[in-house]
């Protein structure tokens, strides 16, 4: 190959490509590269920004199940407390139910008892008015006859002892 | 990848093949040439030579030559500047007339120039006519410093202007559009932050990869469009610019200057004292400062190589239909410089990449910090 002039080429070249990078660096590269950084900046701070969207709505989505979970959790406890309530109302209610029931029938079992005490009381009495009545009809014949009379007491006496 | 490396064998072996028999029809053309020689002697018909056809195109050149038209070379002027003697003199190259082998003598400020081979000489005082010595630079003239804005100068202003017009456009689409990018700014957006991200990023560091992205983006795109140009095969591409070693030497050098420039510590110390036993120091320190030298120099001979050898295979391809003389050959050459033209592309884009790679590589070998 011919070399024509090459202290030419190599004045020219150095001149042309130095004087190039210093242009094209004011007027292109700088601009370029600033554009496309800023640009890739907007891109990732767009793309961050959606993401942390996407974990504001994703918190969102949890709290309302947290507090979704947490209401039921209340109900659940609210109706177990008021079944047991209910339940413990119906105990009370039969307990006392129950105790009152006893009660009637410890104060029927007194009366009952009170009344065969004055029945056995009236009867007594009867008897007794009655043996009485007898036994003034009985004395009155026996004590016609004075040795019946006493024969008589004296029986009776032992008799009366005993009741 | 096998059948890929299969093809591309056969390829290549039908391409050898190709060139032994056009070597193989050339020394029998020549022979029967020899006997016509005698008929054709007075004429001026050239025998058609693949190598200085090669040698012209991927050559520089002090004027642009365009087109032939019914004998007549139609070519786009450029401006000679010279630094003779007596201080700047300034020409358009149009004044040899198309003259190349120092017949036309073009006189300014009393200072002779002759242009052969694409040299221009400036006279000895008193002469008149340049003595031209096969394989040696002229006994009476001599080669003044050449500033002359040449094919490849041109094709590197327009370069230039070109990439200034593309990103200043990219640059001022940003102003208006803060969104995704459109158009313009779409299909270089990318490219950019290839650059950035696959490049200088990865082998520089997030840290310090800043500083050097204006470097690195413009000598990926230089590279990249320039390689470009030199594909298109007429005016006002066809320049052969990154594949001059010329050019390609002085991007290697700036890389250079770059790399020298921001070591570090940890990397001048690599260089000077490496961790290795004392006694190897004689041996390391030299390897260690021809290893800074001949990173640039791998980075200079691969562009150069790369692209000089494409433009070389295109035009090799070309010639066989000259070299046969026959239009018959020209659907296969024209079959295979598409194909060639296509890895070019290919290769335009890969070779910018590389350098770009390499020379972050570099500086970030340069300013890394200390692993151990």
């Amino acid at each position: 190959m011919n070399l024509v002039a090459p202290e030419s080429l190599v004045f020219w070249t150095t001149i042309i490509f130095v004087a190039l990078i210093f242009l094209l660096k004011k007027v292109a590269w700088k601009p370029i590269l600033g554009a496309v950084k800023e640009r890739e900046d907007s891109i990732n701070k767009a793309l961050e920004s959606a993401e942390n969207a996407r974990k504001e709505i994703q918190n969102l989505t949890a709290d309302n199940e947290r507090i979704l979970k947490e209401a039921r959790a209340e109900r659940d406890i609210m109706l177990k407390e008021a079944r047991e309530i209910k339940e413990s109302m119906i105990t009370e209610a039969k307990d006392e139910a129950i105790a009152q029931a006893a009660k009637v029938i410890e104060q029927a079992k007194a009366t009952i008892e009170s009344e065969k005490h004055a029945a056995i009381a009236e009867l007594k009495n009867q008897v007794a008015e009655l043996s009485i009545g007898i036994a003034e009809k009985v004395v009155r014949g026996e004590l016609a006859d004075k040795n019946k009379q006493i024969k008589l007491v004296e029986d009776m006496l032992k008799e009366v002892t005993i009741s | 990848m096998v059948l890929a490396t299969k093809h591309i064998k056969i390829f290549f072996s039908a391409i050898i093949m190709l060139f032994s028999f056009a070597q193989f029809a050339n020394a029998q053309e020549h022979g029967a040439e020899k006997k016509e020689d005698i008929h054709q002697s007075n004429q001026e018909e050239k025998e058609f030579s693949p190598s200085e056809l090669i040698n012209d195109h991927i050559g520089d050149s002090h004027d642009f030559h365009i087109a032939d038209w019914n004998g007549h070379a139609i070519s786009m002027p450029l401006p000679v500047i010279l630094l003779s003697k007596n201080g700047l003199v300034t020409f358009m190259s149009s004044e040899f007339h198309h003259d190349n082998r120092g017949v036309v003598v073009v006189e300014k400020n009393g200072e002779k120039f002759v242009r052969a081979e694409e040299q221009i000489y400036q006279l000895n005082d008193g002469e008149n006519a340049v003595v031209l010595v096969a394989e040696e630079s002229p006994k009476n003239a001599s080669k003044p410093l050449d500033f002359s804005i040449t094919k490849n100068v041109f094709s590197m202003l327009m370069s230039s202007i070109i990439l200034l017009l593309l990103f200043t456009a990219v640059a001022r689409s940003y102003k208006n559009n803060k969104k995704a990018p459109k158009g313009i700014a779409g299909f270089l957006e990318p490219l950019v932050t290839f650059v950035r991200d696959d490049i200088a990023i990865p082998n520089i560091g997030e840290k310090k990869y800043a500083r050097y992205m204006p470097y690195l983006l413009t000598v990926f795109f230089f590279v990249w469009v320039n390689n470009l140009i030199g594909l298109v095969p007429f005016f006002p591409g066809s320049s052969n610019l990154t594949g001059n070693i010329v050019f390609t030497g002085v991007l290697a050098f700036i890389t250079f200057i770059i790399t020298t420039l921001s070591g570090n510590k940890n990397y001048w110390s690599h260089i000077l004292s490496p961790p290795v036993p004392k006694a190897l120091y004689p041996i390391m320190i030299p390897i260690e400062i021809i290893g800074m030298f001949t990173k640039p120099f791998a980075l200079m001979i691969r562009l150069f190589a790369n692209i000089t050898a494409g433009h070389i295979i295109i035009l090799s391809l070309v010639s066989l239909i000259f070299i046969f003389k026959t239009v018959a050959i020209a659907p296969v050459s024209a079959a295979f410089v598409l194909f060639m033209s296509v890895l070019e592309l290919l290769v335009a884009a890969l070779q910018a990449y590389v350098f770009t790679l390499l020379s972050a590589l570099f500086i970030g070998q340069a300013v890394a910090d200390d692993h151990h």
